[in-house]
């Protein structure tokens, strides 16, 4: 104990050695980002492990496609749909990609509301893009429920190779439970904002830690993330 | 956890960042960047309606992949305000991906010769 003081006003030269050193150098109050708070940080560092997820993912879906004998099912048409008489192709994929592109351009209005202390705005935003990402999950829904009515399991499909089903499910499973996670969180978000717990400093119910509106911009983060990882499985698994 | 509180304030005021030191721009910047989403969002939808085909397709797909992932992180995230530590930190370790992505390309090659050839027609 009395070594830790010592270290502490000699910085830079009687560094505790061992495993004291191990935990004072680990503990002492470094910093690699100056002006982002430990709750941006903390978000980065898991959006950079949620990146290798999705990585691995559309990383297993590479492999499984391009070592298969039986040839890929045409996403182009597998997700096309019908309407009147024509046939328009990845119809459903590209509303859903507006949705969210959409609810991304809301986020930032929050975020942006939210530093203006604008209560009511940012409330409103977060809810308008929870709807969004509600109606994201909605559509995905009909997609699943759509291709498992064709005959699509995770084992095994009618258009193609077998593998298909399984890349299918797991990488927009993932993805769509990201997005539902943030749906629920956007909600909470919105009732804290609208109720003002930013600005009167309460309590949060979970973390017991007082908010400000920071938060928003975290979520936004989150968010967003969701939202670039949907560019990706757009482009490799649906229009690839 | 109160020193900690501490330790946040103070740093709140040495912080860079503009304004009242947080990600707060002008919202036009957020609307040119959406509008943008937009329109390469239905570029490439566009690729798939009109049917390209072989490189011309992977070439329009993954540039337009590029731009809106370079567009949502350069802004909505705003890494492009952000110092260079979050940045490199965030950004530099995927290219281990890249290199995973290489390793595994040769070998699904090799997967698929070996069942071509070993695993047609017993």
């Amino acid at each position: 104990m009395t070594n830790t003081g010592q270290v502490k006003v000699a910085n830079s030269v009687n560094r505790a050695k061992g495993l004291p050193g191990l935990v004072e150098d680990w503990s002492s109050d470094q910093r690699a980002f100056k002006n982002v708070s430990w709750r941006k940080a903390m978000m980065w560092i898991f959006l950079l492990s949620d990146t290798f997820i999705f990585s691995i993912f559309l990383l297993s879906y590479m492999t499984s496609r391009m070592s298969t004998k039986v040839g890929w099912p045409n996403a182009s048409e597998v997700f096309s749909l019908h309407i009147g008489h024509t046939n328009f192709p990845l119809l459903l994929i590209a509303i859903m990609t507006f949705v969210l592109i959409s609810s991304s351009g809301t986020m930032v209005l929050a975020v942006n509301y939210g530093y203006r202390k604008d209560r009511k705005l940012t409330a409103i935003m977060l809810l308008v893009t929870a709807l969004l990402g509600a109606t994201f999950v909605g559509m995905q829904v009909f997609e699943w429920s759509k291709l498992i009515s064709e005959g699509v399991r995770p084992w095994s499909n009618p258009m193609g190779a077998p593998q298909f089903g399984g890349i299918f499910f797991m990488i927009t499973g993932f993805h769509g439970t990201h997005v539902s996670i943030g749906v629920i969180f956007l909600l909470v978000m919105a009732q804290k904002v609208w109720r003002g717990d930013y600005d009167t400093q309460k309590l949060g119910f979970f973390t017991s830690r007082k908010g400000d509106y920071e938060c928003v911009e975290i979520m936004g983060l989150y968010w967003h993330f969701v939202d670039l990882v949907w560019v990706f499985i757009f482009a490799f698994f649906y229009l690839w | 956890m109160i020193g900690f509180n501490k330790s946040h304030k103070g740093q709140d005021n040495a912080r860079e960042m503009p304004a009242d030191g947080h990600q707060a721009h002008p919202l036009k910047v957020y609307f040119i960047v959406w509008v943008w989403l937009f329109i390469l969002s239905a570029c490439s939808y566009m690729v798939d309606f009109m049917s390209f085909q072989g490189y011309l397709r992977w070439t329009l797909i993954l540039f337009f992949m590029i731009v809106k992932a370079g567009l949502i992180l350069a802004f909505f995230m705003h890494i492009k305000w952000e110092r260079l530590s979050l940045t490199y930190a965030v950004l530099l370790p995927p290219i281990a991906v890249f290199v995973f992505v290489a390793i595994m390309a040769v070998e699904s090659n090799y997967t698929v010769f070996t069942r071509f050839n070993f695993f047609d027609g017993g």
